[in-house]
């Protein structure tokens, strides 16, 4: 996912990419990551929750509209919002 | 401290992993509001319409091709094809919008927060222990496509 992510940027599309994973988002350093506490298979938490959907959503446009941030950024989604 | 729910093989196939770090790392700023962009999806969890060409899965490499899922699509009519055991699946057959959010960023796009949804979304399969082809071919085709849909955004869930 990193890969394509730089794909896109490369084609004039910003991008934000979820991560499960500390290690692995930072060797492959996406442009934006977003780290979730969440398990494998679940990138944006639990099934049925909009609300906690909505919350990783927005995290990711945040990151876009953050002008402070340089590439790679790295953001963690609040751990308290896992489950 | 293992990650959670990461079982020790699959663990210990991330670490060994020759994971590609990307460098320079490629960085394009938002030109405009996000309430005037259009924004896309991008899964790694093999999701397709149900009908479209499977992914093969018989090659070492994995498979580098992706498919496109129009937006109009019910997230819950979307077949997850994804072969991997080193991850639960029953999140996304429960609610597809756990991998690929299609009704959240209608709801975005709704309430004005973000611009309009893309035309178009991309679906990948992840495993892809050979990814060249990838890095090379399908990843920058993908993004011409979604370029010329006029998207400014893209949001990526891998599985």
């Amino acid at each position: 996912m990193s890969l394509v992510a730089a794909a896109l940027e490369r084609e004039g599309i910003s991008t934000v990419c979820v991560h499960p994973v500390r290690f692995v988002a930072e060797r492959m350093r996406a442009p934006r990551s977003l780290l979730v506490p969440f398990p494998l298979g679940y990138p944006l938490g639990r099934p049925n929750d909009p609300a906690l959907q909505r919350d990783v959503i927005e995290a990711m446009l945040a990151m876009l509209e953050d002008q402070a941030l340089t590439a790679p950024a790295l953001v963690e989604f609040p751990a308290e919002n896992g489950w | 401290m293992p990650p959670e729910g990461i079982a020790l093989g699959t663990l210990a196939f991330m670490r060994t992993y020759p994971w590609r770090r990307i460098d320079p790392v490629p960085w394009t700023p938002l030109a405009k509001p996000l309430a005037e962009c259009r924004v896309a999806l991008v899964s790694s969890a093999a999701t397709m319409l149900p009908g479209d060409d499977p992914f093969d899965y018989s090659g070492k490499a994995g498979d580098p091709t992706f498919r496109l899922i129009p937006s109009g699509t019910d997230p819950q009519t979307l077949v997850e094809t994804h072969p991997s055991s080193s991850f639960d699946h029953s999140g996304m057959a429960e609610d597809m919008n756990v991998a690929f959010p299609l009704d959240r960023i209608r709801e975005l796009a709704e309430s004005g927060r973000i611009g309009g949804v893309a035309p178009r979304h991309v679906s990948f399969e992840g495993y892809l222990p050979a990814p060249g082809r990838l890095r090379k071919e399908t990843a920058p085709e993908a993004a011409r496509l979604l370029a010329e849909d006029g998207v400014d955004v893209a949001l990526l869930f891998p599985v």
